[in-house]
């Protein structure tokens, strides 16, 4: 019986330690709270460009991360990048409505991301609004390209 | 002279085409089998929610006893990935991702995967050898005799068993592991805790990779229990066969885990 | 015993494994309430008859009736229910390696009946006393000698009280006590319990000493069958080689070979 007993305790632990490594990688390793899509509240941002931005990157204000991308379209009419915004519950009426959106790369090579720049507007924008300025993503191409051009102007003006 | 020579050449060709058949009919044989044999098994899985005491008790040996060395070899292997890890990159100044790396590899990769090699060293080649000895002791035989169906009752708790038990240690294996990985970065080369975690956390997905980690342990774990009971369950009666059964137990779940990785992980983290 | 219909009636029985068949047409009755020893030399598949009545083996062709029920044609459900009226010892006893004497008996009346616990104990416990193990019952099945085993499996066999008894080579490697034990223990449980018995093997002395009645078989045949005396007095020359272990007989000392002399002169 005592047996039975041990076995039986020696099996709670192993479940209740594996549960509990399944939680720590959940909780700790990953970020489970940030991933929670369901709460919080949803606006949009307009971009000409959004070069390499992706369903889930991080938009961040003043450094921090207050929410994620949760969907990216394409508006047919105006051949722009409509980009929803699911932004964390915590930071509610956080947002003025003319805050400046801008889509930065994290590192010379790391992912893109989008940063909020606060405006001074005492209203703050909720559920469905619009960001009006937004700022294109950097094209390290178009940028080459466009210094390769001023180096030949200025070439061709000595 | 020449003639019988080239019907000798002949002859050996065919026979080894004959050859070639054969042992093709022999694995689809043998693939039959083990589907048949997974049926049956699965069909023991109510007999087994009336008697939960019978699955308890392979819990344990399955699970309670691989705990020790998947736990040591998670930490060492986080403790490798943190060293390693740590000297390429702080050659590009970027020693700041190396949580990010170390549970990125341990949980979509190296958890699950070493988990399941060792789970198949461990576990699957001690059920083949124990469900071997049991048909070559006539147990299976004399359980029959007593109107035991020896596949549900014997089989099934097993299979599931290894099935329940198999992502739990690999979810143990890859929090070991980042755990050992911490230590090294942060404890002994000075790697910064905060960035260590909150790197970690920014890039490490639940859904995309501690979810996918877990799937993958779970097919593992599926996959590792059926060939170790289909080989003991197969085995020929004789210590012999026993001990053949359980080398190829450990050999083929090898090669399954590693085949099956790479299908899944090109389904799960590709584009 | 002519009255009465035999528990076991096997016609025209064929069964092979692979290319060798192993029974080619055996007629065989067991008579209720009998011992009854089906003998014959190793490797003539009398473990596999006692499969093939217990329906574990299927035939190729020919029928088997227990108790009336056609066992290689009964399906899953109904075999189980039959065999719950049978119980087999095999040649190792075939406990179960990771529980005690007392759970391995008690496993089939746990498995098969609602009993409560302290009935379970009461039956196992007699079922002991009737081998002799009753102070055994904590000990686990690797601490048991070999015929000690044998007597575990057979308490485990009679646990359901089964109608019939099937012995796998019950003598087969037993000092001459234990096979003592078991001899008297075979036949006591025979007479007592209104049992049937089939005892497999070829021990002739210890066989004929029990049986009420002997089949010998050899090479698929039945060759021959009646009460254990009446063989020992066989006019059949191969009965009466195998009855008394002679050397030479029908069946030769020497495999088949060339004669001697010329084999040793054509090596040189």
């Amino acid at each position: 019986m005592t047996q039975n007993r041990t076995m039986e305790i020696l099996v709670g632990a192993f479940m209740a330690a594996g549960f509990l490594a399944l939680f720590f990688l959940s909780m700790q390793v990953s970020n489970l709270s940030a991933s929670s899509g369901g709460d919080g509240y949803q606006i949009q941002a307009r971009f000409d460009n959004i070069g390499s931005l992706k369903v889930r990157s991080p938009v961040t204000m003043a450094g921090v991360r207050i929410g994620r991308v949760s969907a990216i379209d394409f508006d047919r009419k105006t051949f722009e990048a409509v980009v929803a915004l699911r932004i964390d519950s915590e930071y509610a009426q956080a947002i003025p409505e003319d805050t400046f959106a801008k889509i930065f790369t994290a590192g010379l090579l790391g992912e893109q991301y989008i940063g909020l720049d606060a405006g001074g507007s005492a209203t703050f924008l909720s559920e469905g609004d619009q960001i009006t300025h937004t700022q294109s993503a950097l094209v390290l191409e178009e940028i080459i390209g466009q210094f390769l051009f001023s180096k030949a102007e200025e070439g061709a003006k000595n | 002279m020449e003639y019988e020579a080239n019907a000798v050449r002949e002859f050996a060709v065919l026979e080894q085409l004959a050859r070639l058949g054969r042992i093709g009919i022999g694995s689809l044989e043998q693939l039959g089998r083990g589907h048949l044999l997974l049926l049956q098994v699965l069909a023991g899985v109510s007999e087994l929610l009336t008697r939960p005491r019978l699955l308890l008790n392979q819990l344990f040996s399955v699970g309670v006893l691989s705990v020790l060395i998947v736990a040591i070899s998670g930490t060492f292997v986080g403790m490798v990935l943190g060293l390693q890890g740590y000297y390429i990159l702080s050659q590009f100044g970027a020693e700041q991702t190396l949580g990010v790396m170390v549970a990125a590899s341990l949980v979509r990769e190296l958890g699950p995967v070493v988990t399941a090699l060792l789970f198949a060293g461990r576990a699957g080649s001690a059920l083949t050898a124990e469900i071997g000895l049991m048909k070559a002791t006539e147990q299976l035989s004399g359980l029959e005799m007593m109107a035991v169906n020896p596949v549900k009752r014997i089989l099934t708790p097993r299979f599931f068993a290894g099935f329940i038990a198999m992502p739990l240690l690999a979810a143990m294996f890859s929090a070991l592991g980042v755990i050992g990985g911490y230590f090294v970065g942060v404890g002994l080369l000075g790697v910064d805790d905060g960035a260590f975690w909150s790197q970690m956390q920014s890039k490490i997905d639940l859904y995309d990779d501690v979810l996918n980690g877990v799937i993958k342990s779970l097919v593992f774990g599926f996959v590792c229990s059926w060939i170790a009971l289909f080989q003991g369950y197969g085995a020929v009666p004789t210590s012999e066969g026993v001990s053949r059964a359980t080398t190829r137990t450990v050999v083929h779940s090898s090669f399954a885990v590693l085949g099956l990785d790479f299908i899944l992980t090109a389904l799960m983290f590709g584009e | 015993m002519i009255d009465e219909e035999p528990l076991v009636t096997i016609r025209n029985l064929r069964f092979s494994r692979g290319e060798r068949a192993i029974f080619d047409g055996i007629d065989l009755d067991i008579p209720r309430g009998k011992v009854t020893a089906i003998m014959g030399p190793s490797g003539t598949g009398k473990t596999t008859l006692l499969k093939l009545i217990g329906g574990q083996l299927r035939p190729a062709s020919g029928t088997i009736h227990v108790d009336g029920e056609r066992v290689d044609r009964l399906g899953t459900r109904d075999l189980y229910r039959l065999r719950m009226r049978m119980g087999m010892l095999f040649q190792s006893g075939a406990l179960l390696t990771d529980i005690p004497v007392f759970e391995n008996v008690a496993y089939p009346i746990r498995e098969h009946t609602g009993l409560p616990e302290s009935l379970i104990r009461k039956l196992v416990l007699l079922k002991l006393e009737a081998v002799g193990l009753r102070g055994a019952r904590d000990l686990m099945p690797h601490e048991l000698s070999g015929g000690m085993a044998r007597r575990v499996a057979l308490a485990r066999a009679m646990a359901l009280d089964p109608m019939m008894i099937m012995y796998d080579e019950p003598f087969t490697g037993q000092d001459p006590i234990s096979m003592g034990v078991l001899v008297k223990l075979i036949r006591a449980l025979n007479d007592a319990s209104r049992l049937t018995s089939i005892v497999v093997s070829h021990d002739v002395r210890e066989a004929a000493q029990i049986a009420d009645y002997i089949y010998i078989i050899s090479n698929g045949k039945v060759i021959e069958h009646g009460a254990p005396d009446a063989m020992l007095n066989s006019a059949s020359e191969w009965t009466v080689q195998f009855m008394h272990g002679l050397a030479d007989g029908p069946v030769p000392f020497h495999y088949p070979a060339p004669g001697l002399a010329q084999d040793l002169m054509g090596g040189i």
